[in-house]
Formats: structure tokens, C-alpha cells, sequence
């Protein structure tokens, strides 16, 4: 019998929800780490019994936490994330040059085929790996250190390592995206990088078209064909068909092309789902509507799907790691909003249902399926 | 010396201790010495009180003793003897902030 498990992060404790495969009847479980903030809980697709977590505070610092049991018990694994070498600077909101300094991990990435190799996305920004089970942590330094580090400016969220994507079909290849630097990729097990922003237009930055500056929210790929990317940008829905070589716009017909969250369907490559937000200025849906958004055509022509969300006075935001989609024959699609909802859909999107009403604001949604 | 120190809660349960912690410490007290300690007796909390490389103090953690502030004191500096064998307590505190 399957059975999935939503991993939720919030601004207060992290929950664990269960459902058999029908996905009717939800248990919720927490909050493990009650009063810290939680930006990430994710599981190893090795071992599902492994979870990560990253528990923060802004008295206490960084905690990272591991479980081996699906997230029933915890241990604290290390937390001591030093950038290599000397630090350097990175520039601060007014351009002047600023020291990098590690403040937290925004994002775990567990390896695809070893369960004590896991990746962590930090602020400022920089990638880490820990091939020991978290005991301890390593920077790949060729990130910051391919020579854009230095110009690199910090999103109104801070300078984060968001994003983390691992290739199925190539170990060599990694993706990362930061805010506001851009997306990155190598293809060499993350020794050496380079800026894959080709395409993108950020009508904000003094050189809208520059090879780093753009604020990327998220990027998504489907296992099967992961040569192709799907990346919400601060403003604009972008897709790339050459691994980020490339990008083109995809927005189309969507009311507002800023949001935060971006993934793809399980099952079909070219199903793509976003949440639009009004604007930068106003971090709620357009019209106090709460509408996921679904293109079939891989962006360009997108649908609503409002049967289950609230259709008025709804002024709640879906942050960049909060949807996530699970394997079950009937895709399921999950997200959190800060209003300390969690919605999911069994069919695809066409109807949503609140599996959780009233948690802490939600700060990331990650899903297992289980066997 | 035995020197007793009162955590905050989340620090509390980070170590999964119910109340304060009661340390040998040697020599005279200071913060280091007290802080060297707490860390090695829990290992969870290096990092969570003053950063794993510079060993500066977090900028939301203060240090009471005796019911003066002696954060700024110096890590090295000595504390009130009333902290032997836990007269007094050491007090790790996460500063009120926010709203």
C-alpha cells in the first residue's frame, strides 16, 4: 500500500502530515522544534527514512537536524558551515563591498544516490556538501569562487542559496539558483561553475540583460527530460530546453508573471504549475484569489485552478520551497501558504483541499512518496 | 569549581535538560571557561551561543551573573566569586527583541 508524507517548514516547528494513498485522511505530527524557524525539511530518495531539517533562530543560530526513522525522533548533526578560505566580500544593498557571513541553511538537496550525502544551500550565499551524514559540511568553493562571487547583491530575503537541483541522468550536473544572483550550473560534481542567465531580463538591475544580477525564485525540472529547466523569476516565467543555456519567457497569458513557487508534474513533463502574486510590492494573489496556475504546453498558455482555494479576501503568499508534487498515478500537487495553510490536490490540480488550516506561517512543503 | 548555569528554553531543549545545568569548570570563572564547559558537556550547543569559528558572541545572547549584565566584560575577565559551587547562576539569556 503507498502512502504519502508531506514535509512542512514553517516560521515555527516543522510538521509532518500522512496520508495512505487515497490521500484523504491526513494525520498531522508536530511541531518537532516548536518556536524555531524551519526553512527546509526534505527526505533522502535513497533512504526515505532519512529526513533533514534546517532549524534556525535568529538568537541561536543554525541547527541541522536528522532523522532516520521518518521523522518520528531527531539528532542534531553538525552545524558548522565555514566558507573556504579567506571570505572575501560580496556587495551589500547600497553596492558597497560587505564580508560574507554564514547565517543560514535555506535549502537541503539530499544526493540521488548515496543517503549521507546531502547538499545545503546557505546565506550568505554558497553551496555546502556533507558526505557523512551531516556530521560535517564543506563548502564547493568554485561557486563562489568562479568570479561573479564578488558582484553578487542580496534579494530583499537576503543573499540565499534557494535552489538545488540534482540531475538523474548526469551525477556531474548540478543547478543552483540565488537570490539575486542568478542561476548556476556545473558539470563537474560542483568543482567548477558557471552563470546560466542567458535570456533573462530583469528590467530592475542597471544592466537588465547582465550575466548575474537576476533575482531567480525557483527553478524546476522533470526527471525525465532534465535538459529542460522552468524557473520563476522575480518578474517572469522562464524556460530553457538546453540545460540553461538558453532561456526563453513563458508567460504568456498568466495575470501576473511575479511568484515565488514553480514545479512540474510528476507524470508529464509538460505540465507546469505556478502560484502569481500581484507584484513585488504586494505579496498577495491578484484580486485576493488564491489560484495555482497549470499549463499543459510546457508555459505559454496557462489555466486557472480555483475549485477548493479561496476565490475572495485571501491575501496569503507561497514562498519559493513551498510546492512540491508527489509520484502517486494521480499526481498529487502541495502547497503552503504564510497563512499557515496546506493545500493539496489528488487530480493534478483540478480540485484542492486544505490538509492543514492553521499552522505557522509556511515556509516550505516537500513530499515522499512512499512504497 | 562547580559553577551552575541557567539556559535559555530553547537551548534547554536543544540539550534536552529540564532545568539548570550544574558544570565543573576549572579555575577561576570566566565566560570562556564556563562556555568552554557547556560545550564540551553538549556538544548540540557549540554554535548556538558564540560562533564555531571566531567564538564571538552571538549578537542576541548576553550573560547575567549576580544580577549584573557582565556581557561586555571580557571572556577572559573573572566573574563574582558567588559563582562558586552555585551560590549564584550563571544566566545564558536571548535578548527580548521583536514585538
Amino acid at each position: 500500500m503507498s502512502a504519502v508524507r508531506v514535509l512542512v517548514g514553517t516560521r515555527k516547528g516543522a510538521f509532518v502530515l500522512s496520508a495512505d494513498g487515497k490521500r484523504r485522511k491526513w494525520t498531522i505530527d508536530g511541531p518537532h522544534f516548536g518556536g524555531w524557524e524551519i526553512y527546509h525539511v526534505k527526505g533522502s530518495p535513497v533512504d526515505p527514512d532519512r529526513i533533514w531539517a534546517s532549524q534556525s533562530s535568529g538568537w541561536f543560530g543554525q541547527v541541522v537536524q536528522r532523522s532516520d526513522d521518518g521523522g518520528r525522533s531527531w539528532q542534531p548533526v553538525g552545524n558548522a558551515f565555514a566558507y573556504d578560505g579567506v571570505p572575501g566580500t560580496h556587495q551589500w544593498y547600497d553596492g558597497t563591498p560587505h564580508p560574507w557571513e554564514f547565517k543560514r541553511v535555506w535549502h537541503f538537496e539530499p544526493s540521488l544516490i548515496d543517503a549521507d550525502t546531502v547538499y545545503a544551500g546557505v546565506e550568505d550565499a554558497a553551496l555546502f556538501r556533507s558526505t557523512d551524514g551531516g556530521a560535517s559540511w564543506h563548502e564547493l568553493n568554485g561557486l563562489r569562487g568562479h568570479g561573479s562571487g564578488p558582484h553578487w547583491q542580496p534579494g530583499a530575503g537576503g543573499l540565499c542559496l534557494h535552489t538545488i537541483l540534482l540531475d538523474p541522468h548526469d551525477p556531474q550536473r548540478i543547478y543552483a539558483a540565488i537570490s539575486a544572483a542568478g542561476a548556476f550550473r556545473s558539470d563537474d560534481g560542483g568543482n567548477s561553475w558557471r552563470p546560466i542567465n542567458r535570456g533573462l531580463h530583469s528590467q530592475y538591475i542597471p544592466e537588465p540583460t547582465a550575466e548575474v544580477g537576476h533575482c531567480v525564485h525557483r527553478i524546476a525540472l522533470h526527471p525525465s527530460n532534465s535538459r529542460t529547466l522552468f524557473m520563476q523569476k522575480h518578474w517572469d516565467v522562464m524556460r530553457s530546453d538546453d540545460s540553461g543555456d538558453s532561456w526563453r519567457e513563458v508567460s504568456g497569458d498568466l495575470p501576473s508573471d511575479f511568484g515565488f513557487v514553480i514545479d512540474v508534474h510528476a507524470h508529464e513533463p509538460e505540465t507546469v504549475y505556478v502560484v502569481p502574486i500581484k507584484s513585488d510590492s504586494e505579496h498577495y494573489p491578484p484580486g485576493g484569489a488564491l489560484r495555482v496556475y497549470r499549463s499543459r504546453t510546457g508555459g505559454g498558455e496557462w489555466e486557472p485552478l480555483t475549485k477548493g482555494l479561496p476565490q475572495e479576501h485571501c491575501y496569503v503568499n507561497v514562498l519559493r520551497d513551498a510546492m512540491a508534487v508527489d509520484s502517486l498515478d494521480d499526481c498529487g500537487i502541495y502547497f503552503g501558504t504564510t497563512g499557515g495553510q496546506v493545500y493539496a490536490s489528488r487530480d493534478g490540480g483540478d480540485e484542492w483541499e486544505a490538509i492543514a488550516r492553521d499552522l505557522p506561517s509556511v515556509l516550505s512543503v516537500e513530499v515522499q512518496t512512499l512504497s | 569549581m562547580k559553577v551552575r548555569v541557567a539556559l535559555p528554553l530553547h537551548l534547554r531543549n536543544l540539550a534536552r535538560v529540564p532545568g539548570d545545568v550544574m558544570l565543573e569548570v576549572p579555575g577561576e570563572p570566566t565566560q570562556r571557561a564556563i562556555l568552554d564547559a557547556l560545550e564540551a558537556r553538549y556538544p548540540v550547543l557549540r554554535g548556538t551561543i558564540r560562533d564555531h569559528g571566531t567564538q564571538r558572541r552571538r549578537d542576541f545572547i548576553r550573560f547575567f551573573a549576580c544580577g549584573e549584565d557582565v556581557t561586555h566584560d571580557g571572556a577572559d575577565a573573572p566573574l563574582p566569586a558567588e559563582l562558586a559551587d552555585g551560590r549564584e547562576t550563571f544566566h545564558v539569556v536571548g535578548a527580548i527583541a521583536g514585538g
